[in-house]
Protein backbone atom coordinates (compact mmCIF):
# COMPACT_ATOMS: atom_id res chain seq x y z
CA UNK A 1 0.00 0.00 0.00
CA UNK A 2 2.54 2.56 1.18
CA UNK A 3 5.06 1.42 -1.45
CA UNK A 4 2.44 1.88 -4.17
CA UNK A 5 1.60 5.40 -2.98
CA UNK A 6 5.31 6.28 -2.84
CA UNK A 7 5.82 4.97 -6.36
CA UNK A 8 2.83 7.12 -7.31
CA UNK A 9 4.68 10.19 -6.04
CA UNK A 10 7.81 9.09 -7.90
CA UNK A 11 5.83 8.47 -11.11
CA UNK A 12 4.35 11.95 -10.90
CA UNK A 13 7.76 13.44 -10.23
CA UNK A 14 9.28 11.84 -13.34
CA UNK A 15 6.17 12.66 -15.38
CA UNK A 16 6.64 16.32 -14.52
CA UNK A 17 10.38 16.20 -15.10
CA UNK A 18 10.48 14.23 -18.34
CA UNK A 19 6.96 14.46 -19.77
CA UNK A 20 6.85 10.67 -19.66
CA UNK A 21 7.02 8.12 -16.92
CA UNK A 22 3.59 8.21 -15.37
CA UNK A 23 2.47 4.91 -16.84
CA UNK A 24 5.95 3.40 -16.98
CA UNK A 25 5.95 3.39 -13.16
CA UNK A 26 2.19 3.09 -12.47
CA UNK A 27 1.97 -0.27 -14.23
CA UNK A 28 4.78 -1.99 -12.27
CA UNK A 29 3.57 -0.37 -9.01
CA UNK A 30 0.17 -1.94 -9.60
CA UNK A 31 1.49 -5.39 -10.55
CA UNK A 32 4.35 -5.69 -8.04
CA UNK A 33 2.79 -4.00 -4.98
CA UNK A 34 -0.97 -4.12 -5.45
CA UNK A 35 -1.28 -7.58 -6.96
CA UNK A 36 -2.98 -6.72 -10.25
CA UNK A 37 -2.42 -8.74 -13.43
CA UNK A 38 -0.70 -7.01 -16.37
CA UNK A 39 -3.91 -6.09 -18.25
CA UNK A 40 -5.74 -4.79 -15.16
CA UNK A 41 -2.62 -2.86 -14.15
CA UNK A 42 -2.44 -1.23 -17.59
CA UNK A 43 -6.14 -0.35 -17.49
CA UNK A 44 -5.82 1.10 -13.99
CA UNK A 45 -2.63 2.97 -14.90
CA UNK A 46 -4.52 4.71 -17.72
CA UNK A 47 -7.06 5.97 -15.18
CA UNK A 48 -4.28 7.20 -12.86
CA UNK A 49 -2.56 9.00 -15.76
CA UNK A 50 -5.55 11.28 -16.43
CA UNK A 51 -5.38 13.45 -13.26
CA UNK A 52 -1.56 13.42 -13.35
CA UNK A 53 -1.57 14.64 -16.96
CA UNK A 54 -4.23 17.28 -16.26
CA UNK A 55 -2.19 18.81 -13.44
CA UNK A 56 1.05 18.50 -15.41
CA UNK A 57 -0.54 20.21 -18.41
CA UNK A 58 -1.86 23.03 -16.24
CA UNK A 59 1.65 23.65 -14.88
CA UNK A 60 3.37 23.31 -18.28
CA UNK A 61 0.84 25.75 -19.72
CA UNK A 62 1.85 28.38 -17.20
CA UNK A 63 5.43 28.03 -18.45
CA UNK A 64 4.22 28.58 -22.04
CA UNK A 65 5.12 25.04 -23.09
CA UNK A 66 1.74 23.80 -24.44
CA UNK A 67 0.58 24.29 -28.04
CA UNK A 68 -3.14 23.78 -27.50
CA UNK A 69 -4.22 23.31 -31.12
CA UNK A 70 -1.63 20.61 -31.82
CA UNK A 71 -2.35 18.89 -28.49
CA UNK A 72 -6.05 18.75 -29.31
CA UNK A 73 -5.38 17.43 -32.82
CA UNK A 74 -2.98 14.79 -31.46
CA UNK A 75 -5.51 13.70 -28.86
CA UNK A 76 -8.43 13.46 -31.27
CA UNK A 77 -6.38 11.74 -33.99
CA UNK A 78 -5.12 9.23 -31.40
CA UNK A 79 -8.58 7.91 -30.50
CA UNK A 80 -8.65 5.09 -33.08
CA UNK A 81 -5.13 3.99 -32.14
CA UNK A 82 -5.92 4.06 -28.43
CA UNK A 83 -8.99 1.88 -28.85
CA UNK A 84 -7.06 -0.46 -31.16
CA UNK A 85 -4.25 -0.74 -28.62
CA UNK A 86 -6.66 -1.65 -25.82
CA UNK A 87 -8.32 -4.30 -28.01
CA UNK A 88 -4.89 -5.84 -28.77
CA UNK A 89 -3.88 -5.72 -25.08
CA UNK A 90 -7.02 -7.69 -24.22
CA UNK A 91 -6.50 -10.18 -27.05
CA UNK A 92 -2.87 -11.27 -26.57
CA UNK A 93 -1.72 -13.67 -23.80
CA UNK A 94 -0.98 -11.75 -20.59
CA UNK A 95 2.57 -13.13 -20.28
CA UNK A 96 3.35 -11.89 -23.80
CA UNK A 97 2.06 -8.45 -22.87
CA UNK A 98 4.21 -8.51 -19.73
CA UNK A 99 7.33 -9.28 -21.75
CA UNK A 100 6.49 -6.64 -24.38
CA UNK A 101 6.01 -4.13 -21.56
CA UNK A 102 9.40 -5.04 -20.07
CA UNK A 103 10.96 -4.60 -23.52
CA UNK A 104 9.34 -1.16 -23.76
CA UNK A 105 10.82 -0.26 -20.36
CA UNK A 106 14.28 -1.27 -21.56
CA UNK A 107 13.86 0.68 -24.80
CA UNK A 108 12.78 3.79 -22.90
CA UNK A 109 15.69 3.38 -20.47
CA UNK A 110 18.23 3.05 -23.28
CA UNK A 111 16.81 6.02 -25.16
CA UNK A 112 16.77 8.26 -22.11
CA UNK A 113 20.33 7.33 -21.22
CA UNK A 114 21.55 7.78 -24.79
CA UNK A 115 19.84 11.17 -25.17
CA UNK A 116 21.14 12.34 -21.80
CA UNK A 117 24.69 11.33 -22.64
CA UNK A 118 24.74 12.65 -26.20
CA UNK A 119 23.04 16.05 -25.92
CA UNK A 120 24.49 19.16 -24.33
CA UNK A 121 22.81 20.25 -21.08
CA UNK A 122 20.00 22.64 -22.11
CA UNK A 123 18.67 23.60 -18.68
CA UNK A 124 21.02 26.43 -17.77
CA UNK A 125 20.61 28.51 -20.92
CA UNK A 126 16.87 27.77 -21.12
CA UNK A 127 16.27 28.84 -17.56
CA UNK A 128 18.33 31.96 -18.07
CA UNK A 129 16.21 32.91 -21.09
CA UNK A 130 13.03 32.64 -19.10
CA UNK B 1 5.88 33.94 -22.27
CA UNK B 2 8.78 31.61 -22.84
CA UNK B 3 9.16 32.33 -26.56
CA UNK B 4 7.29 33.17 -29.71
CA UNK B 5 6.04 30.15 -31.58
CA UNK B 6 6.29 30.28 -35.35
CA UNK B 7 3.72 27.85 -36.62
CA UNK B 8 2.90 27.07 -40.25
CA UNK B 9 -0.73 26.37 -39.44
CA UNK B 10 -3.25 24.65 -41.66
CA UNK B 11 -0.81 22.69 -43.80
CA UNK B 12 -2.16 19.30 -44.78
CA UNK B 13 1.28 17.70 -44.45
CA UNK B 14 1.55 18.97 -40.93
CA UNK B 15 -1.85 17.58 -39.99
CA UNK B 16 -0.90 14.26 -41.57
CA UNK B 17 2.21 14.15 -39.39
CA UNK B 18 0.14 14.91 -36.30
CA UNK B 19 -2.24 12.11 -37.34
CA UNK B 20 0.61 9.61 -37.62
CA UNK B 21 2.12 10.68 -34.29
CA UNK B 22 -1.30 10.58 -32.64
CA UNK B 23 -2.14 7.14 -33.99
CA UNK B 24 1.20 5.68 -32.86
CA UNK B 25 0.85 7.29 -29.42
CA UNK B 26 -2.69 5.97 -29.11
CA UNK B 27 -1.58 2.44 -29.98
CA UNK B 28 1.24 2.57 -27.43
CA UNK B 29 -1.05 4.01 -24.80
CA UNK B 30 -3.77 1.42 -25.29
CA UNK B 31 -1.39 -1.52 -25.61
CA UNK B 32 0.90 -0.70 -22.68
CA UNK B 33 -1.19 1.42 -20.31
CA UNK B 34 1.13 4.40 -20.66
CA UNK B 35 0.50 7.92 -21.89
CA UNK B 36 2.31 7.70 -25.21
CA UNK B 37 4.73 10.53 -24.43
CA UNK B 38 7.64 8.26 -25.31
CA UNK B 39 6.33 8.30 -28.91
CA UNK B 40 5.13 11.88 -29.11
CA UNK B 41 8.01 13.81 -27.53
CA UNK B 42 10.78 12.71 -29.94
CA UNK B 43 8.53 12.84 -33.02
CA UNK B 44 7.30 16.35 -32.21
CA UNK B 45 10.94 17.41 -31.96
CA UNK B 46 12.15 15.67 -35.11
CA UNK B 47 9.13 16.05 -37.43
CA UNK B 48 7.61 19.32 -36.30
CA UNK B 49 10.61 21.23 -34.99
CA UNK B 50 9.41 21.49 -31.40
CA UNK B 51 11.74 22.48 -28.58
CA UNK B 52 12.18 19.85 -25.85
CA UNK B 53 10.01 21.62 -23.26
CA UNK B 54 7.22 22.43 -25.74
CA UNK B 55 7.22 18.81 -26.85
CA UNK B 56 6.93 17.70 -23.23
CA UNK B 57 4.12 20.16 -22.45
CA UNK B 58 2.12 19.52 -25.62
CA UNK B 59 2.55 15.76 -25.27
CA UNK B 60 1.26 15.90 -21.68
CA UNK B 61 -1.83 17.81 -22.85
CA UNK B 62 -2.54 15.25 -25.59
CA UNK B 63 -2.08 12.45 -23.03
CA UNK B 64 -5.07 13.74 -21.06
CA UNK B 65 -7.33 12.87 -24.01
CA UNK B 66 -5.50 9.73 -25.10
CA UNK B 67 -5.39 8.16 -21.62
CA UNK B 68 -9.04 9.09 -20.99
CA UNK B 69 -10.16 7.33 -24.19
CA UNK B 70 -7.98 4.27 -23.50
CA UNK B 71 -9.12 4.11 -19.85
CA UNK B 72 -12.77 4.30 -20.91
CA UNK B 73 -12.21 1.50 -23.42
CA UNK B 74 -10.50 -0.63 -20.75
CA UNK B 75 -13.39 0.14 -18.39
CA UNK B 76 -15.66 -1.36 -21.03
CA UNK B 77 -13.74 -4.64 -20.59
CA UNK B 78 -14.18 -4.31 -16.80
CA UNK B 79 -10.41 -4.09 -16.22
CA UNK B 80 -10.12 -0.78 -14.34
CA UNK B 81 -9.61 -0.92 -10.56
CA UNK B 82 -10.71 2.57 -9.52
CA UNK B 83 -9.55 2.37 -5.87
CA UNK B 84 -6.05 1.21 -6.80
CA UNK B 85 -5.92 3.79 -9.58
CA UNK B 86 -6.59 6.50 -7.02
CA UNK B 87 -4.03 5.01 -4.65
CA UNK B 88 -1.21 5.60 -7.15
CA UNK B 89 -2.81 8.47 -9.10
CA UNK B 90 -3.55 10.88 -6.26
CA UNK B 91 0.00 10.84 -4.78
CA UNK B 92 1.25 11.34 -8.34
CA UNK B 93 -0.50 14.71 -8.49
CA UNK B 94 1.82 15.94 -5.73
CA UNK B 95 4.75 14.41 -7.58
CA UNK B 96 3.93 16.07 -10.88
CA UNK B 97 3.62 19.49 -9.23
CA UNK B 98 7.10 19.16 -7.77
CA UNK B 99 8.40 17.59 -11.01
CA UNK B 100 7.28 20.40 -13.32
CA UNK B 101 8.63 22.97 -10.88
CA UNK B 102 11.96 21.15 -10.73
CA UNK B 103 12.09 20.70 -14.52
CA UNK B 104 12.61 24.43 -14.95
CA UNK B 105 15.48 24.40 -12.42
CA UNK B 106 17.58 21.23 -12.30
CA UNK B 107 19.88 19.46 -14.79
CA UNK B 108 17.81 17.06 -16.89
CA UNK B 109 20.74 14.80 -17.67
CA UNK B 110 20.99 13.44 -14.14
CA UNK B 111 17.22 12.97 -13.97
CA UNK B 112 17.04 11.08 -17.26
CA UNK B 113 19.91 8.78 -16.25
CA UNK B 114 18.37 8.08 -12.83
CA UNK B 115 15.04 7.27 -14.46
CA UNK B 116 16.65 4.95 -17.00
CA UNK B 117 18.30 2.98 -14.18
CA UNK B 118 14.92 2.70 -12.41
CA UNK B 119 13.30 1.39 -15.60
CA UNK B 120 15.99 -1.25 -16.19
CA UNK B 121 15.43 -2.48 -12.64
CA UNK B 122 11.67 -2.61 -13.19
CA UNK B 123 12.03 -4.46 -16.49
CA UNK B 124 14.27 -7.11 -14.93
CA UNK B 125 11.90 -7.51 -12.01
CA UNK B 126 8.89 -7.86 -14.36
CA UNK B 127 10.48 -10.62 -16.41
CA UNK B 128 11.86 -12.54 -13.42
CA UNK B 129 8.94 -11.87 -11.05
Amino acid sequence: MIEAALIGVLAGLFAGLLGIGGGALFVPALTLFLGLGQVDAEATSLLAIVPTAIVGTWRQRSYGNVRERDALLLGVLAIAGAIGGVVIANAVPERALEIMFAALQLYVAIRLARDALSTPEPVTSDTAAR
Amino acid sequence: MARMVVEPSGSAGRTARLAIIGTLAGLFSGLFGVGGGIVMVPLLIVWLGYGAREATGTSLAAIVLIAAVAAATQAGYGNVDVAKGLLVGVPAIGGVLVGTWLQQRVPQKAIALTFSVVLVGVAIRLVIG
